[in-house]
């Protein structure tokens, strides 16, 4: 079954604070085409822990000022988990 | 638009394009016939290789025309890849074992032979709307 992404992102706001960064130069600089930077920045496609980590060294911030996930989904993950 | 969604389209399109027109051909072949005594082989040949032709073609005309946007292709294109694959394998399945039980009741091979050609258009038709629908509508998570 698939499930819509749960996962936001700040890409847009950290590419604009990091002098106007383009969707091309971002995805050159982590290796995917500027159609993946899109779709992530628009939350159509959650990217890979490895993706999510290169993209948060590019703005050479932590993962967690990239990506942000619902805590209340989270604690029931956690939660279901047990 | 990445280059492996034009792939898509283009998959997409001639596929449904090479379907309808065999079923033409055949259809007036049979001109109201049994369609299991209608000739066949060389028309469903003629279609395969045509439609795999044309999808080249097409492919590398699409690419010279829009080759600005370049031709890379990165992880999300292989995973919407493997998830058409995944989604459309149970119609290729399904046309197999329909061919299977065909051969087991000593059907003509007529339908044996259709039964899998079904099952492989049909197969790749859900593929490429797959694909389409992953790259218009986005990848949702599992």
């Amino acid at each position: 079954m698939v499930k819509p992404t749960k996962v936001t992102n700040a890409i847009r706001a950290l590419r604009f604070a990091h002098g106007e960064l383009t969707q091309a130069q971002l995805a050159e600089a982590v290796g995917v085409t500027r159609q993946t930077i899109i779709a992530i920045e628009q939350g159509k496609y959650s990217p890979s822990l490895e993706l999510a980590f290169q993209i948060a060294n590019v703005f050479g911030v932590p993962l967690d000022e990239v990506f942000q996930y619902p805590a209340e989904s989270a604690a029931s993950a956690s939660g279901g988990a047990r | 638009m990445a280059y492996e969604e034009k792939g898509a389209w283009v998959g997409l399109i001639v596929g449904i394009i090479t379907f309808i027109v065999y079923l033409s051909v055949l259809l007036t072949r049979a001109a109201g016939g049994p369609l299991e005594q209608t000739p066949y082989v060389d028309a469903m040949l003629w279609s395969i290789g045509a439609g795999i032709v044309a999808v080249i073609i097409v492919t590398i005309l699409v690419s010279i025309a829009t080759h600005r946007d370049g031709t890379q292709t990165d992880i999300r294109d292989k995973q919407i890849s493997a998830r058409a694959e995944f989604t459309s394998r149970g119609l290729l399945i399904l046309g197999a074992l329909a061919a299977l039980v065909l051969a087991m009741l000593e059907a003509d091979y007529f339908w044996i032979a259709h039964a899998i050609f079904l099952g492989f258009i049909l197969a790749g038709i859900l593929e490429g709307v797959t694909k389409v629908a992953l790259y218009r509508g986005g990848v949702p998570a599992w």
